[in-house]
């Protein structure tokens, strides 16, 4: 029998988990602990839907729908004072819910206070983009598209950002594996040189712990070259001890491991 | 890395009888070896470094030039991505004969630590290199030991070799 | 003599039909002032700048995906390439990040909190330094390239003495730091930090009053406050429009809230300003280095925090103790496993607002690593400052953003 591999997820596992581990979660603290962030909360439940809300490690964590969002956060940047979006990604859960789960953080300077509005969408669906609001969206959310495929609506110049303009597939995607699928490992094979060129370049060596020294059909050792596919040499060290010729170079000065100066302090 | 074929013996790799305006054109080649300013990652900060005050690279005859027409040499340093190798291949068409790489740290030598889908593995697989210099990034040092190899390496070859494609056929 | 293949010379999406008489010129990805990999489509109307679309991803090596691949410890090192000039502040973000995730913070001991100030406004000179060096070379200024270089290696010297590595540190553990002090390093720290001033203001007397620099700088490049907030500028960028927010005293981390030292605000809003406040922010992280150096001589020898569950154990107690070691190898090959939840933590690295999102599921892995690299977001900046400038502004501005391709394309 085949062994088991969960094609949904092609990112390495751990070899080993023990059957009873139970998993600790973060703390999490109500809302009401903390004033500041319980006046936010105040402030826009009374004005949308807030699925959840609680304080993980000091910050405030609102999730919300993600129709909702462009209102959110124009609510929170007018007049709840968060007026720097930090960051704002999306992290890929299709395997497990079918949905990606959008964050977005949020700093508020006057108040010194930090919060993560989050959201669900559905793989069809796309959100909206938030380029009005905060202008610093623009390319986080060309990011998310390029590396994990959310949809955007309204965006003024979606396309891709990091990977090349025609790079088939999203890299961040649970199912792409980290060494690329076909197409991403000759990418740069067919672009330059062609299909044809695959058979004399080679498949690329993706395996780390590959070291071969008699290796003469791809590399020559200074010195001691051989022709092709011979077997190598070993003739004594001259061409790594000497950094110049035997006679030393005319007009060059002559520099050999007797008349090296090494300093014995800094100047 | 690529697998291509290096065949020394036809490269005029082994010492080959060597005339006096042999010797003496690859001696200037040799010695004022204009280098592209490769830099695309950390071992950029390195070359730079090796190129100022501490570890002078103006001593050599290396002047940092900027445009792949008035160099001679190009030492890739950093690393390399799918979406830059055209570029690399394109900058090392541009570059006038003699020619000659030096492919500095692990990720221009095989990809490095970056064993990822966008990585190049190894900037031989687009591009003819003639010394690999290891290091994670080497030190200013051993880029100018890896000048001075290639030195040496000019100045065994012959000056007016038949011009044919290096390697990568 | 070219070897035959495939690449034509072409001129992507752009239209050559029109009507105006702009010209388009690629500043390239290889280029000698373009720092790094940054790709500029410029529309230039005359001299002038009218358009200018940055193309990104050059350098994209796929960082966030080999985190959910490397377990928290491993992936250490890759954080050092990232911001490749301040190696230990990307390094110090992640582990920053991990420990308040695992809710370690505070069982960092004392030694290894000065260790890590010490090193961070180490590297934060570097940064300014190599900033300094790289601006001024683009824009003309090429000694000033050389003298600041000879004062890096000094700094590079000392973080090669403490860690063994000049470039790429990797100086800092999740828990605390790996290494004590070396003998003569804090002598050697302390010789470096009374020759600084004096060299500090040996370029401040060749390029503050220098007319060439104050008419290349000034009025160049131009950031309203209202704008650096709306496109997510941090750091002395955000500083220099005149906003005073550095997360060093506001959401203090580490000793920051018990050293006393001021955080410079310009507020002329263009490069020049940006400029008087990267070299007071200079003098600043050398106070901050002074203060650090008597303060560690009152700390107990503890390097590490003290979690088994996470963390394991000094090297004497491994080579020496059964559980130690067993634990030690647990945790290497299989990885510490964290808590389920999520974390974002910033820090100010020399660039800005460094922030790592770790969403972890309690696998060894990262579930979600996400990097908010305050070049991205500057460089984002450049399709809104550019236009108006001319073209040799543009070298300064890119110059005075102070971006490094590491962090922008991970």
């Amino acid at each position: 029998m085949r062994r088991y591999t969960d094609k949904t997820n092609a990112q390495a596992k751990s070899y080993h988990t023990d059957r009873f581990y139970q998993v600790p979660q973060t703390p999490k603290a109500a809302v009401d602990s903390d004033e500041i962030f319980a006046a936010d909360y105040k402030s826009l439940s009374a004005k949308f839907d807030i699925k959840d809300a609680y304080i993980e490690i000091g910050q405030l964590v609102v999730i919300i729908d993600p129709k909702d969002n462009k209102e959110v956060m124009t609510h929170l940047r007018d007049k709840c004072g968060y007026t720097f979006l930090s960051e704002m990604s999306a992290m890929d859960y299709l395997a497990k819910d079918g949905e990606y789960e959008i964050f977005y953080q949020l700093l508020a300077m006057k108040k010194r206070k930090r919060m993560r509005v989050k959201c669900r969408l559905k793989e069809e669906h796309a959100i909206e983009s938030l380029y009005d609001v905060y202008k610093s969206a623009d390319w986080a959310e060309r990011e998310m598209f390029d590396m994990l495929g959310v949809k955007v609506n309204n965006h003024p110049y979606m396309k891709r950002i990091l990977m090349p303009e025609d790079w088939e597939g999203h890299p961040l995607l649970k199912t792409y594996p980290l060494v690329g699928d076909e197409a991403g490992q000759w990418y740069e094979i067919d672009k330059i040189f062609g299909k044809e060129y695959r058979d004399v370049v080679g498949p690329e060596n993706r395996d780390t712990k590959r070291i071969d020294p008699k290796d003469t059909k791809n590399f020559a050792r200074i010195g001691h070259e051989v022709g092709y596919g011979e077997k190598p040499v070993s003739k004594p060290d001259h061409a790594y001890d000497e950094f110049q010729e035997e006679g030393g170079v005319p007009l060059i000065t002559r520099f050999t491991k007797e008349n090296q100066k090494t300093l014995k302090e800094r100047k | 890395m690529a697998q291509h074929k290096v065949n020394y013996l036809q490269e005029g790799g082994l010492p080959v009888a060597l005339t006096t305006v042999d010797k003496l054109v690859q001696w200037g080649r040799s010695n004022s070896l204009w280098a592209l300013t490769y830099g695309l990652a950390c071992c950029a900060i390195e070359m730079m470094a090796s190129g100022a005050s501490r570890y002078d690279f103006d001593r050599f005859g290396t002047i940092f030039r900027a445009s792949p027409r008035q160099a001679d040499v190009m030492v890739v340093a950093g690393t390399l991505t799918k979406k830059h190798a055209e570029f690399i291949r394109r900058l090392y068409d541009q570059m006038a004969e003699p020619k000659w790489v030096i492919s500095m740290g692990s990720c221009a030598n095989t990809g490095g630590m970056f064993n990822t889908y966008a990585t190049v593995q190894g900037c031989d697989r687009v591009i003819p290199v003639d010394i690999y210099l290891p290091g994670c990034a080497p030190r200013p040092e051993t880029l100018q030991y890896a000048v001075m190899m290639l030195q040496k390496k000019i100045r065994r070859e012959s000056a007016f070799q038949k011009l044919k494609p290096k390697r990568l056929v | 003599m070219q070897t035959p293949n495939r690449l034509q010379p072409f001129y992507e999406n752009l239209v050559f039909e029109k009507e105006d008489n702009r010209m388009i010129v690629n500043f390239g990805p290889q280029h000698p002032s373009a720092h790094g990999q940054l790709r500029l489509i410029l529309e230039l109307d005359g001299e002038q700048v009218a358009k200018a679309v940055p193309d990104i991803g050059y350098l994209h090596r796929g960082m966030e995906k080999m985190a959910e691949n490397m377990i928290y410890n491993e992936y250490l090192p890759t954080t050092d390439r990232m911001d490749y000039i301040a190696a230990t502040s990307n390094n110090y973000g992640f582990a920053l990040a991990v420990e308040r995730l695992l809710g370690i913070e505070k069982d960092v001991p004392r030694r290894a909190k000065v260790i890590r100030t010490m090193l961070l406004e180490l590297n934060r000179i570097i940064s300014h330094l190599f900033w300094l060096a790289t601006h001024a070379l683009d824009v003309g200024a090429m000694s000033v390239f050389l003298y600041c270089f000879r004062e890096r290696e000094f700094a590079m010297d000392l973080m090669e003495d403490y860690c063994g590595a000049r470039l790429t540190h990797s100086a800092v553990r999740i828990g605390g730091v790996p290494l004590d002090l070396p003998d003569g390093w804090l002598s050697n720290l302390s010789e470096f930090i009374r020759n600084m001033p004096d060299n500090i203001a040996d370029y401040e007397g060749l390029l503050d009053q220098n007319r060439i620099w104050k008419m290349r700088l000034e009025e160049v490049g131009t950031l309203t406050p209202e704008d650096a907030l709306d496109w997510g500028c941090s750091g002395p960028t955000l500083r220099g429009s005149g906003i005073a927010y550095d997360i060093r005293k506001e959401e203090p981390y580490e000793i920051y809230d018990e050293l006393d030292f001021k955080v410079p605000v310009a507020d002329s809003n263009d490069s020049y300003g940006r400029y008087k406040l990267y070299m007071a922010e200079m003098r600043e992280s050398l106070k901050i280095i002074k203060q650090c150096i008597d303060l560690y001589k009152d700390t107990e020898p503890d390097l590490m925090a003290d979690v088994p569950q996470y963390i394991s154990a000094p090297k004497e107690r491994v080579m020496t103790e059964n559980y130690a070691l067993m634990q030690h190898f647990v945790l290497v090959t299989q990885g510490m496993r964290p808590p389920v939840g999520e974390v974002y933590v910033p820090t100010e690295s020399p660039k800005g607002e460094l922030g790592f999102f770790i969403r972890s599921e309690g696998d060894p892995y990262p579930y979600r690593l996400k990097v908010r690299a305050p070049s991205f977001w500057h460089t984002s900046l450049l399709q809104h400052m550019l236009p108006g400038h001319y073209l040799a502004d543009v070298v300064t501005i890119i110059g005075n953003l102070n971006i490094v391709f590491g962090e922008i394309d991970r």
